[in-house]
């Protein structure tokens, strides 16, 4: 089907991208920033927004860059820079990893990061290392800057702590040190396609072994991604084997709260994070 | 409901057009440019049949607005043959029998352009993960692939 007719806005600032969202955001106006999900749901009708403010011409919001430790990522950089390592240190080989799971490729020429954690889909990739990493969310408005730590933002399904004005001009993601590895493990039934569960793990041990470092997150199986203290909590201060790496992840399985196929999903989890921790310990 | 012209650049050449915001690049480049070669089978991202090369990567031309590719070097699959002489993507498809009915050849042509114009030696595993991206129903994925390096064979040459 063909989207419903709507107005189209292209601002060149942020000023007035600002502007325009302060004015049509309360007639249900909306932010295009990739379309890769906008537009399919506008051409299924699902959404009817009477207007989008484009900020594929905004100056500025392309920059991907290291600032203090900080990767910064602005509205509009696409899936597709990730793909050849984006920051150094493992970090980039994580988004690199991540990446690759995110749609098809050319779906990952125009979707943007920032998108991807506006629409706030529960399988979707990015919403997952955000969460994991404790990225920073900068949405801006007329008001000018808001600062919103990735714990607060996704409040649900499709749900962030956005205000229908705000635009999340960039998100910022802390650099991993040198000895941080991770691993990333997801399942989905076709190529490309939404996961069904996904896990990403990020580990640092000391000389003897110990973790000394935990993070843990599980998306696609709850409304939201999130971290699990307490699996995390049982890989600090241990040395990692088998039996530990399954009591954790029959850990998150079972605190997980799955949308729907209980049974399937809490399996899936289990296995997700099992392999995404075995890869962190590799 | 807003108007605009817009002017695109296809192939080489600038096509003036004025149509409203909602129309996707694909149906402006069928019902607007006259090119029909692109076809439009899902309409929502999933098919893939309507991939075009934009500023030389591949995109879904149902999943942007004609209005945001003006300033972009559009490329359609009526640009890859040179007069009579077919593209060797082109060729390559007819002769490792790539295709059936044809619907989705547009769109998986304009896929492996990119590919190949990317990375000449592209590995199959890459070639496999990017051929995923298009749906075919009738041919299957195999023909495709050895089409694809049959062709990346030929253009080393």
């Amino acid at each position: 089907m063909k989207p419903a007719p709507f107005h189209w806005h292209a601002p060149t600032t942020l000023a007035e991208a600002a502007a325009l969202l302060a004015e049509y955001a309360p007639q249900d106006g909306r932010v295009l920033a990739g379309g890769q999900s906008l537009l399919p749901a506008m051409a299924l009708r699902i959404a009817r927004p009477p207007h989008l403010v484009d900020i594929n011409r905004v100056a500025g919001l392309d920059l991907l860059e290291v600032v203090d430790g900080v990767l910064r990522i602005g509205a509009v950089v696409r899936h597709a820079a990730f793909l050849r390592e984006a920051a150094p240190g493992p970090l980039g080989a994580l988004l690199a990893a991540v990446a690759r799971h995110i749609a098809h490729w050319p779906i990952r020429q125009r979707g943007t990061f920032c998108g991807s954690l506006c629409h706030a889909d529960p399988a979707a990739e990015w919403p997952l290392v955000a969460a994991v990493l404790d990225a920073v969310m900068v949405a801006h408005s007329l008001r000018g800057d808001r600062r919103i730590a990735a714990a607060a933002f996704q409040r649900g399904l499709l749900d962030t702590a956005l205000e229908p004005d705000e635009l999340l001009r960039a998100v910022e993601l802390p650099l991993l040190a040198a000895d941080a590895r991770f691993g990333f493990e997801e399942v989905s039934r076709r190529a490309g396609d939404f996961a069904q569960a996904m896990a990403l793990a990020v580990l640092r041990r000391g000389p003897d072994g110990r973790v000394t470092e935990a993070r843990l997150g599980l998306g696609g199986v709850e409304p939201a991604p999130r971290r699990f203290p307490q699996a995390e909590a049982m890989l600090r201060g241990a040395i990692p084997d088998a039996a530990l790496i399954d009591a954790a992840a029959h850990s998150v399985a079972q605190a997980a709260q799955p949308m729907e196929d209980e049974g399937y999903r809490r399996a899936l989890t289990r296995t997700v994070v099992q392999r995404a921790l075995l890869q962190a310990c590799a | 409901m807003s108007e605009h012209a817009v002017t695109l650049r296809v192939n080489g050449i600038a096509h003036r057009l004025q149509l409203p915001a909602r129309r996707s690049l694909a149906d402006a480049l069928r019902d607007g440019c006259g090119l029909t070669g692109t076809h439009l089978g899902c309409e929502h991202g999933v098919c893939g049949a309507c991939t075009v090369l934009l500023d030389g990567v591949p995109v879904r031309a149902c999943l942007m607005l004609a209005v945001q590719a003006e300033g972009a070097e559009i490329r359609t699959v009526e640009g890859l043959a040179q007069g009579a002489t077919l593209h060797p993507l082109q060729q390559a498809f007819i002769d490792h029998h790539a295709l059936q009915c044809g619907f989705c050849t547009p769109g998986f042509l304009m896929l492996a352009v990119a590919m190949l114009e990317e990375d000449p030696d592209m590995p199959e595993a890459e070639m496999v993960h990017r051929l995923s991206s298009n749906l075919c129903r009738c041919t299957g994925y195999a023909n495709i692939l050895k089409a694809v390096q049959a062709a990346a064979a030929a253009m080393a040459r």
